[in-house]
């Protein structure tokens, strides 16, 4: 590691028992930790643990209601992230902050531009961009748009701005949450990289690997409480998780019932050509969860997006098979959805909900004329359908008035799955169904899709999370460049198999 | 199904909300509403709270409250219709021409449909050809009222003897307008269509979030279209009720004025400018809120400019409230 060992004695940050409430609910509860100057120091917890907020309070976007905020052993309140970047504290939120229109140098300087009786100069905004991007050793064109790059690229973006305004300490909020296998290991090399020159980084993550590949110290918050701030160096994934939990998971996944081979085709694609994809051919077979892998960009969402006639078609066809019946898909996601196509799409907030709109609307949008007559929505059967597949899918303690957007991202995550199922299809597309969801609605999600597979539906299951892919997926298709890339069945589906395909180092698959 | 505890904690843990505010927002304009009734009520007597007057405000309001209602449902799937007031003024006119030479009822009809056919242009335009709705219906509202004014050569048509065509307006049932009843009709119908109607449904979920909704299977740019083309409509009944009662027409008509006090009366109601939230009760009771500010100037005596500058500041605080309270609460 090319960090220097954090000395304790040196404490950057302290709190010193930090209490949050929001309305009646206590995000935090006299939280103590100590963040050692030039640490990467990792906050873990399950979604509404309180480490998100505990990152914010930190970086000034929240106040706590008590306790003690120490910046270099002197007693600070933060009002607002002005205040804590001011003392060189800036957090990189989760949804990023960047002007899409804006290049990548104007973002970095955004509103400390050099300027000149109100004129930008742009050769002297080139020439501090160019010098601060060589001192981490970024190759980012800072003339590019900042809209047009990937997730990854954005978040250096992001990283630059923050180090030019002399950012001591970052608090980084699940910053690989979007990003593909080479983009993390990217930015984990900048993490290390920012903290051997000095800079402090708190890291909010979900993905305990990397807390362990990179934290030197660990804080668990459970409840809003701190579990125990323990050394990453005696942890394993296991033991953190536990300690999260507040008890130990013995399997992660639940267990795989292959389709047989001999089970009906569910989804035939033959040579689908569309926008980012290049021609693609596969079946699906019923009661089979077929894995979608590869790195983002590679057209998996763009394979399922055709499939699901959500983007336009070039060529080649989609056909479900239903009753013996081949029946060739046409049309938009309205008419996929008569043939019994389902997709959760990849962003649930952007793609999936009506964020405003109450659970039950969203629960029953697609299914509307189920419970309906003469164009009239009858409201008792409508609760009890939603009731029923609320329970279903799992979603326990929401309101069905409630909007969906008050739900937590694991629950929100459910609802899609809960508007898909009441049109009962016979295929369903599920992209990056755990993104940014806690480790218990991560499992409740797994074993919906086992058990759903169970009664013979055909799943196509898109995730970035190889581990995902390895522990639910009974074959796998890696993409590449828009085409299949290889083919993975039984013991040939490997961790190594996969990147392997993913990144072109094999050319052939198992 | 066998399930962590872990998950069900999560599962209830909600981002924050205030109540007091939740409860402030849902309610709305109604406390304000029953508020300046009771200090008119008050100050002014009967002269406010009796059946004349109270009547009188609704018979005056008809022509708003529809245009309204229909609004609202373009405003929660997500778009904005400004040509309501040149539709009025065109489809009065030509209801107005075909009275003057004939049948009351088929002017009616005709007016109501080029009306309809006027706002699912708009629709298409909007929707079709992707024209933002806010540029696209100032546009074609300019076209409308050039056209209303080639049909009147600019003048006022008047037929001070067309009583079957009065009789739309005029005629009194229990005491109440017809044209009232058609109001009240209309708005009913619209507030069923709006919140128990799959329809209704599907209109607050393309302003929710069209992508969303598009991917659930809802046919949004069909949604929007009808409701641009109800919006039409409605403008068109406005016109001609509006034409009836003083059996005279004019393409100088309606127009802006009535355009923005339509729009005025569906934000102070609480139906929000970026879609997906809202309903047409709370656009009756933002109409009903304006003109009984209006009534109270009046009956005061006050000086009616102080009105308007009234109206704009009440217009800033139902947005601003609404902005402040989406602060807070999400």
């Amino acid at each position: 590691m090319p960090d220097a060992e954090p000395s304790l004695q040196d404490a950057h940050v302290e709190l010193k028992d930090i209490s949050k409430s929001f309305g009646g609910t206590r995000a935090l509860e006299g939280v103590s930790l100590t963040v050692g100057r030039g640490s990467i120091h990792a906050l873990v917890g399950e979604n509404g643990a309180g480490k998100s907020t505990l990152g914010k309070i930190i970086a000034g976007a929240l106040t706590p209601d008590s306790g003690q905020l120490l910046l270099d052993g002197e007693p600070v309140r933060f009002h607002s992230p002005r205040d804590a970047i001011a003392r060189g504290v800036i957090l990189i939120a989760q949804e990023l902050a960047i002007v899409p229109s804006l290049t990548v140098e104007q973002n970095v300087f955004l509103g400390v531009e050099p300027r000149q009786a109100g004129f930008q100069q742009r050769r002297e905004l080139r020439r501090r961009y160019r010098e601060l991007a060589a001192s981490v050793g970024f190759e980012l064109d800072g003339d590019a748009k900042a809209g047009s790059l990937r997730t990854a690229d954005q978040q250096k973006v992001e990283i630059l701005r923050a180090l030019s305004r002399n950012a001591q300490l970052i608090v980084m909020d699940e910053p690989t949450a979007a990003l593909s296998r080479p983009d993390v290991e990217a930015l984990h090399a900048v993490i290390r990289q920012l903290a051997g020159s000095g800079t402090t980084v708190v890291l909010v993550s979900h993905f305990l690997g990397e807390v362990l590949e990179l934290a030197g110290e660990v804080t668990i918050l459970r409840d809003g409480r701190v579990v125990q701030t323990v050394p990453a160096a005696g942890q394993t994934e296991e033991s953190l998780m536990a300690a999260m939990l507040g008890r130990s998971l013995d399997a992660t996944f639940p267990a795989k019932h292959p389709a047989a081979a001999d089970a009906p085709v569910v989804l035939s694609v033959r040579d689908l050509v569309a926008p980012g994809v290049a021609g693609v051919s596969f079946e699906l077979r019923a009661g089979e969860i077929l894995g979608l892998a590869g790195l983002v960009g590679a057209g998996r969402s763009e394979v399922a997006r055709a499939i699901y006639r959500a983007n336009r078609v070039a060529a080649g066809t989609v056909s479900v098979v239903s009753d013996g019946k081949q029946l060739t898909v046409t049309g938009t996601p309205r008419t996929a959805l008569r043939f019994g196509l389902a997709m959760i799409p990849e962003s649930r907030k952007e793609q999936g909900l009506l964020l405003d709109r109450p659970v039950t609307e969203n629960v029953t949008l697609s299914s509307l004329v189920q419970v309906s007559r003469a164009g009239m929505v009858r409201r008792g059967p409508e609760r009890r359908r939603v009731r029923d597949m609320l329970t279903r899918v799992d979603v326990r303690g929401a309101s069905p008035n409630a909007p969906a957007a008050t739900l937590s991202g694991g629950n929100q995550q459910k609802l899609l799955f809960g508007r898909s199922l009441l049109r009962d299809p016979r295929v369903l597309i599920a992209d990056e169904p755990t993104r940014g969801v806690d480790v218990g609605a991560k499992r409740a999600i797994y074993e919906l899709l086992a058990s759903l597979t169970g009664g013979g539906l055909g799943v196509l299951l898109i995730s970035s999370d190889v581990e995902e892919i390895l522990g639910l997926a009974h074959r796998v298709l890696v993409m590449r460049g828009g085409r299949v890339a290889a083919e993975l069945t039984g013991d040939g589906v490997t961790e190594a198999a996969i990147l392997g395909a993913a990144f072109g180092t094999t050319e052939r698959g198992a | 199904m066998s399930q962590p505890q872990a998950a069900t904690q999560a599962g209830t843990i909600r981002v924050p909300r205030s109540e007091f505010l939740d409860k402030a927002r849902e309610g709305g304009i109604i406390y304000p509403f029953i508020l300046l009734f009771i200090v008119l009520a008050v100050w002014k007597g009967s002269t406010f709270y009796g059946k004349t007057n109270l009547l009188e405000i609704l018979d005056q309001q008809s022509a708003t409250l529809i245009i309204a209602a229909a609004g609202t449902m373009v405003l929660i799937a997500g778009g904005i219709d400004l040509s309501v007031g040149a539709t009025y003024a065109l489809c009065q006119v030509i209801a107005m021409k075909i009275a003057i030479s004939g049948n009351p009822v088929a002017a009616i009809l005709v007016g109501v449909i080029i009306g309809l056919a006027v706002g699912a242009a708009n629709g298409v335009i909007t929707t079709f050809f992707r024209i933002n709705s806010l540029i696209a219906t100032l546009a074609t509202s300019f076209v409308i009222t050039g056209g209303a004014a080639l049909i009147t050569g600019g003048n006022l048509i008047t037929n001070f003897s067309a009583t079957g065509f009065a009789n739309f307006a005029r005629t009194q049932f229990l005491d109440v307008t017809t044209a009232a009843w058609t109001m009240i009709g209309v708005v009913i119908i619209l507030g069923v269509v709006l919140s128990r109607s799959i329809a209704g449904r599907y209109m607050y979920a393309a302003g929710s979030n069209a992508e969303a909704s598009r991917l659930a299977g809802v046919r949004v740019q069909w949604i929007k279209l009808v409701t641009f083309a109800i919006s039409g409509g409605a403008a068109a009944l406005g016109g001609i009720i509006d034409s009836a009662r003083v059996l005279s027409a004019s393409s100088s008509n309606g127009g802006t004025a009535l355009t923005f006090t339509v729009l005025a009366g569906i934000v102070v109601g609480g139906t929000s400018i970026l879609g997906g939230e809202g309903a047409i009760w709370r656009t009756v009771i933002g109409v009903l809120f304006i003109a009984m500010i209006g009534n109270g100037f009046t009956l005061l005596g006050w000086n009616p400019l102080y009105e308007q500058i009234t109206l704009g500041i009440i217009l800033l605080l139902a947005v601003g409230g609404d902005a402040w309270s989406r602060l807070r609460t999400t």
